[in-house]
């Protein structure tokens, strides 16, 4: 199982710094996505696959009868996701604008600020 | 358990949401902006009376102990940060009085603002990394919106080099934090240190610790990844430049700094020396690239870059001197930049431009400003006895007691080359008649124009006081750099002790 993560965890990664370094406006918020969800499947993977059930007690126990699953990890990555979620919508809709006022998506032609 | 440490979190917090609600009374706004500001210097001095005997404020959120919860731990450092904040708060909101155009205001500039230095505060308090992470989210994508207010063409153009630079960053903080959950099974900062120094895990530690060099290099405009910094810095309004330039990239040297003290300071011999290159280069860097504008934001903005460099060769040096000095550095240069900033922004307003080319003779219309600007121009390019000179003194001996001639000779040519900066605009701006006469685009009377000038005037007067006074901020700089040198300190306080 972690050998597949690792090789989709690579594949994201590589196909979003690709995608990063095209001249697109929309080439570069999708790399920007893949490189996100890279790093939170890096965080699950890293965090260790061990366990499928929830980490709860049964009542009286004080041991897990079988391995549980890291709570954590899971917690990092949703709180990950609602944050690339907000910061994409929010790139998404300054992409839009710079489009309209610059008049392209090209970022090479976007030199006002360059000297 | 008290709750003071949070206190930096919820005072702006409060006063954002109170922003919003009132969105449509800008006056109200303005009002509860300015008076968020004085709350949080005040909270921010009240927290250094409690932590300057070297106390460490620690508090467990929600009453989750340590290495459980986030805690949230205030030393020497986090301390003089927040002070700093609360300065640079009232500071711009005094400024953004006069300088804001109506626009900005209606669409949200206050509670963004407000926003912003929750962000930063809450950066400068955490222990917790992952928590670390959201701040820095929280304060980026207020700064994004911050940025591209106005939707200016070049403004715009910035934004997207800001944006998917700081986006790339927070990935690479992401997965580094992944990575370091897998090892030590913890991400509370005093427990990680502790994991860290048992020392069984060498190697992926210092691969780590190269992951958040690159990410919090680009945060804080590091060589080589500092490019979005003069892209994006010099496009929006004077006020939002002068606060960005204080306080952002100065998140990015604060994470550095208590990441690669507390954490990854086991292998200096490699991760400090990398540090230390970085810093000298890009000291190096954004100085020549300063050399070659004409635009006075310009200068400024490239010239952050610089200072950075700074900054970091002191964590790069790594004694408790070299901190000292880069603490001192952080107070000092916060404070001049801002100012510099403001005192540009002045210049615009009055003279409608920024150009040096077309800018002259403000020595004999507006001698007041100009006194402004050369303080803080003479402190920043380190002429005694203004706080530049001792800052840049303390890291230039603890350069030569580590008998690192390169880069205490860089620091050295660089300072030489920050005055040329300086003398430029000087010389352009305030000495040289105008080529052609500006109008003053608004004559304010003789109160008003004290009251706009009454930021600058205050920071001025804490630059020399910090040239004059430089025994006691020398003193707490080494208690804090202490504080930083002897990680135990700050596990003890957080995982240790009763709450």
């Amino acid at each position: 199982m972690e050998v597949v993560l690792a090789i989709v965890i690579g594949a994201l990664y590589g196909g979003g710094l690709y995608l990063m370094m095209r001249r697109n406006l929309i080439q570069l918020i999708i790399g920007l996505g893949l490189l996100s969800h890279g790093a939170n499947l890096l965080i699950f993977t890293a965090g260790g696959l061990r366990g499928d059930v929830a980490p709860i007690l049964a009542e009286g126990a004080t041991k897990f009868a079988v391995t549980p699953a890291d709570p954590l990890p899971q917690a990092l990555i949703l709180t990950a996701i609602v944050i690339s979620f907000a910061v994409t919508a929010f790139a998404l809709v300054l992409f839009l604008r710079t489009y309209q006022t610059v008049g392209t998506d090209d970022v090479d032609e976007m030199k006002e600020t360059d000297t | 358990m008290t709750l003071l440490p949070a206190l930096p979190i919820v005072v702006p917090l409060a006063g954002a949401v109170l922003c919003m609600l009132l969105r449509k009374n800008i006056a109200a706004q303005k009002a509860i902006a300015l008076a968020t500001s004085f709350l949080i210097l005040l909270v921010s001095l009240v927290i250094m009376a409690q932590t300057k005997d070297g106390t460490i404020a620690v508090m467990h959120v929600g009453g989750w102990r340590a290495p459980l919860g986030i805690t949230l731990a205030i030393d020497m450092l986090s301390s003089v940060m927040l002070l700093l904040v609360g300065l640079l708060a009232v500071g711009v909101s005094v400024y953004t009085l006069f300088d804001l155009d109506a626009p900005r205001t209606r669409f949200g500039f206050y509670p963004l603002m407000l926003i912003l230095l929750m962000g930063v505060n809450g950066a400068f308090v955490t222990g917790d990394l992952f928590n670390l992470y959201v701040w820095f989210e929280v304060l980026l994508i207020a700064s994004f919106i911050l940025l591209a207010l106005g939707g200016e063409k070049p403004q715009l153009e910035g934004s997207i080099k800001y944006v998917a630079l700081n986006l790339l960053s927070s990935a690479l903080v992401l997965a580094g934090i992944g990575v370091l959950y897998g090892m030590a099974g913890t991400l509370n900062m005093a427990e990680l240190a502790h994991v860290v120094q048992q020392g069984e895990r060498g190697g992926l530690v210092t691969m780590v610790a190269v992951m958040f060099m690159m990410a919090f290099g680009i945060k804080c405009g590091m060589f080589p990844l500092y490019f979005w910094l003069p892209a994006s810095y010099p496009t929006p309004p004077a006020a939002v430049t002068a606060l960005f330039s204080g306080l952002l990239t100065k998140v990015g040297v604060y994470s550095l700094i208590r990441v690669f003290t507390l954490v990854f300071s086991t292998d200096p011999e490699f991760l400090h020396a990398l540090i230390l290159w970085g810093a000298g280069l890009t000291m190096v860097s954004g100085v020549l690239a300063a050399a070659a504008q004409y635009e006075i934001r310009k200068i400024l903005a490239v010239h952050i870059v610089s200072q950075i460099g700074y900054i970091v060769m002191g964590l790069g040096l790594f004694t408790q001197l070299a901190l000292t000095g880069t603490i001192v550095y952080l107070i000092h240069v916060i404070i001049v930049k801002t100012n510099l900033f403001l005192v540009a922004g002045a210049i615009k307003r009055i003279k409608g431009t920024y150009e040096l080319r077309a800018l002259g003779g403000l020595y004999k219309e507006k001698p007041g400003l100009s006194i402004l600007f050369i303080i803080s121009a003479m402190s920043l390019a380190g002429v005694p006895p203004l706080s530049g000179f001792f800052a840049k003194l303390t890291l230039i001996i603890a350069g030569l007691r580590m008998e690192s001639w390169a880069i205490v000779a860089t620091a050295l040519g660089v300072s030489l080359l920050t005055l040329y900066s300086m003398t430029k605009i000087w010389a352009y701006a305030f000495w040289k008649p105008a080529p052609e006469p500006l109008p003053d685009l608004d004559p304010m009377p003789r109160a008003k124009w004290l009251a706009f000038l009454s930021p600058m005037i205050a920071f001025t007067v804490i630059t020399i006081a910090l040239g004059v006074c430089a025994g006691p901020v020398f003193d707490y700089a080494d208690a804090a750099a202490g504080q930083l040198m002897d990680p135990e300190i700050y596990i003890g306080a957080v995982l240790g002790g009763a709450d």
